[in-house]
């Protein structure tokens, strides 16, 4: 029994053997190394997409049962009845976006407003190649650099934005990039931070081998996620919220606030440009997602070490997981309101900074202690650690703010 | 001479060249930036996959946003037939001479032929163990520098605010 | 394999167009832009002598390049501010309409 699911676990790596063995013998070097790449990259891009597709109209329902209504429920398979509870919407959308006029503003640098949202996709894309999806399966594995290649390639979308902001020459594109800019930078040290204490914890940058130093058991059950210590817990809050600012999400989507400035940095994009913009945003909330299971949630392992969650495929894990974290980031999207620029600044360096520094410090402690101090202490002297400083920042924080004056609702 | 690096140096010379004589800023910077991309895979063909990342996140994404923001934070009032340049020929050929001169140092020194030895694997381990023993005097010097500089830049770049002229 | 030659010209090559901007274009910025890729071609130095050394297991090219890329990042950060200074101050970052000091 077990050895079937271990043949189904290693089942996308045995299909990419099948298919490299069936080339020719005398195939030259540089060609089996194109195929194996091709073979590598065609189920990365053929996945995410597909779920950033169903995301969407997930997404669509999900607020529209949280906002008291029912959300796209009629396209399903074209000139039949059969409905799919408004599923084949994503495929109308695509078409819609595929076929509409791609107008671009006769002041716009043609040049850069062409490449901006190119230079947004790729670097999004480039992010996925470090991750590990499951047992063996990670595209390209960087033992030594993994977790900088990541945010090295993240950091670089910040740039496709301003280029698409400034070429566009609109007031409200560029006022969405320069606030798209200044709120990536900020999020983009907490988020840092709070990945530098799993660095820390496991001696190493290689996201492969960060997964499998999770791999032993509390208990003799419980896997040793990241996520079940108590700087774990607290770095993957932070990180968590500092990613979902990094990927422009509600709460923290002021860069596209529609009220405010129409759409942000691509207000002026239309077509199949605007369907880049799109699809990059949520594949780059996706790579932040893969990159917090990998870091906290024990990538693609199981939560327990007990037979019938060993026998799912470790990829189905990390899908799972990514799920997940989808529907937690839809819950959020329908839940929270938006903040206000002042807030999200100062909350980035008021308050995420420093718990992230001290997280750090916690994080080193829990290390030092390790095997003298009995685990029951280690825990409440962590806990306290970090929940004392992040009420009494908690308190400064809401002082600041005040009481919210309504001056024209009364 | 391989050809992933003769591809990698002449994208970095040409952007570099770009950056240096486009007349729009903004297209100046991001030609830069595209030298800076350059210069990373350059270092990763010479095997220093850290310091190349390292570039990538500093450069591509921190100071090339600082140049950005200068860029329109400054935008010039000036018209817009005024030359970019002064004196480009005493300028330039300065730079040739200077170029000159190094290139035949360079082809002349009979290190310039040597080869690379076999490729060591760099261990980042080793490398922040360096940093934290042999180069820990410089480390925090430098810290205390990035602190400095931190404050000066915010310092400097509000002093006007306070309405003080 | 490229010979230490190749990398050394890339980066003398580098370094003269940098030296070139600094010292032909008006604006502050463009020259601040023209010293920071004169650092790189610097850094590109330091790496192509680590790699071509005899032994690069001290890497000191290295710890070089780290720091050099880490005062490279200070000096943008000061450098922009002065210049965002100096325009709030002259309503120009044109480097020789700034001359009140002149007698």
């Amino acid at each position: 029994m077990a050895e079937l699911f271990a043949k189904l676990d290693a089942l996308p790596v045995t299909l990419k053997h099948l298919l490299m063995g069936l080339l020719p013998g005398a195939t030259p070097e540089w060609l089996v190394s194109v195929v194996s790449a091709v073979l590598t990259i065609t189920p990365i891009l053929a996945v995410f997409p597909l779920m950033f597709a169903l995301t969407t109209v997930i997404e669509r329902k999900g607020l529209g049962r949280i906002q008291n209504r029912i959300g796209p429920n009629r396209v399903g398979i074209p000139l039949t009845d059969i409905r799919l509870w408004g599923f084949g919407q994503f495929i109308a959308d695509g078409i819609k976006s595929l076929i509409k006029e791609d107008v671009v503003p006769r002041a716009a640098d043609k040049v850069v407003h062409f490449l901006a949202p190119i230079a947004l996709l790729i670097p999004v894309l480039l992010t996925y190649s470090v991750l590990p999806f499951g047992k063996n399966m990670v595209p390209l594995d960087l033992p030594q650099t993994g977790l900088l290649f990541f945010f090295a390639v993240g950091a670089s979308t910040e740039l496709s934005v301003f280029m698409a902001g400034w070429s566009s020459r609109n007031k409200y594109s560029l006022l969405g990039a320069m606030r798209a800019i200044a709120q990536m930078v900020s999020y983009e040290i907490p988020l840092i931070l709070s990945s530098l204490t799993v660095v820390m914890m496991a001696g190493t940058l290689s996201l492969t081998s960060i997964v499998e130093h999770q791999a032993g058991t509390h208990f003799g059950f419980l896997h040793n996620w990241h996520l079940f210590t108590p700087w774990g817990f607290v770095g993957f809050c932070l990180f968590l919220t500092a990613a979902a600012a990094e990927a422009n999400r509600t709460p923290f989507d002021l860069p596209e606030a529609e009220s405010e400035i129409i759409a942000g940095y691509f207000t002026e994009y239309s077509g199949f440009k605007f369907a880049i913009f799109f699809l990059a945003e949520y594949l780059g909330l996706f790579a932040m997602c893969g990159l917090g299971i990998t870091l906290f949630l024990g990538g693609w392992l199981p939560p327990v070490n007990i037979a019938p969650f060993t026998w799912v495929p470790s990829w189905c894990w990390f899908l799972g997981k990514l799920s997940a974290l989808i529907v937690l980031f839809i819950w959020l999207r329908g839940t929270l309101p938006r903040l206000r620029t002042d807030q999200l600044m100062g909350f980035a360096w008021k308050f995420l900074l420093p718990m992230t520094l001290i997280n750090l410090v916690v994080a080193a402690l829990w290390h030092m202690s390790g095997g003298a101090v009995h685990i029951g202490i280690r825990w409440v002297v962590g806990f306290a650690m970090l929940a004392i400083p992040y009420w009494l920042l908690g308190r400064g924080f809401e002082a600041s703010v005040g009481k919210r004056v309504y001056r024209f609702a009364n | 001479m391989t050809l992933p690096f003769a591809i990698i140096a002449g994208l970095t010379v040409g952007s570099a060249i770009a950056a240096m004589s486009l007349r729009n800023m903004v297209h100046c910077a991001l030609s830069l930036v595209l030298t800076f991309a350059g210069l990373a895979g350059l270092y990763l063909q010479l095997n220093a996959e850290f310091v190349g990342f390292t570039q990538i996140l500093v450069y591509v994404g921190a100071v090339s946003i600082l140049i950005v923001f200068a860029i329109l934070l400054t935008r010039s009032t000036e018209p817009k037939d005024e030359p970019a340049t002064v004196t480009p020929w005493v300028g330039i050929s300065v730079a040739v001479a200077a170029f000159l001169t190094m290139a035949l140092a360079v082809l002349a020194s009979p290190i310039g032929k040597r080869l690379a030895a076999p490729a060591s694997e760099v261990s980042v381990k080793t490398l922040g163990q360096k940093l934290m023993t042999d180069y820990v005097l410089p480390l925090e010097v430098m810290a205390l520098l990035l602190t400095a500089a931190m404050l000066g830049a915010v310092i400097i770049a509000m002093k006007d605010k306070e309405g003080s002229r | 394999m490229t010979p230490l030659s190749g990398y050394l010209l890339v980066s003398a090559l580098l370094f003269c167009i940098g030296l070139a901007g600094a010292l032909t274009r008006r604006n502050a910025i463009m020259v601040l832009l023209g010293i920071e890729l004169m650092l790189n071609a610097a850094n590109l130095n330091f790496i192509a002598f680590w790699r071509f050394s005899e032994n690069p297991e001290t890497m000191t090219g290295l710890t070089f390049a780290l720091f050099s890329i880490a005062i490279a990042a200070a000096e943008a950060a000061v450098g922009l501010a002065l210049i965002i200074t100096i325009y709030r101050h002259f309503r120009t970052a044109n480097v020789d309409k700034v001359e009140d000091m002149k007698g």
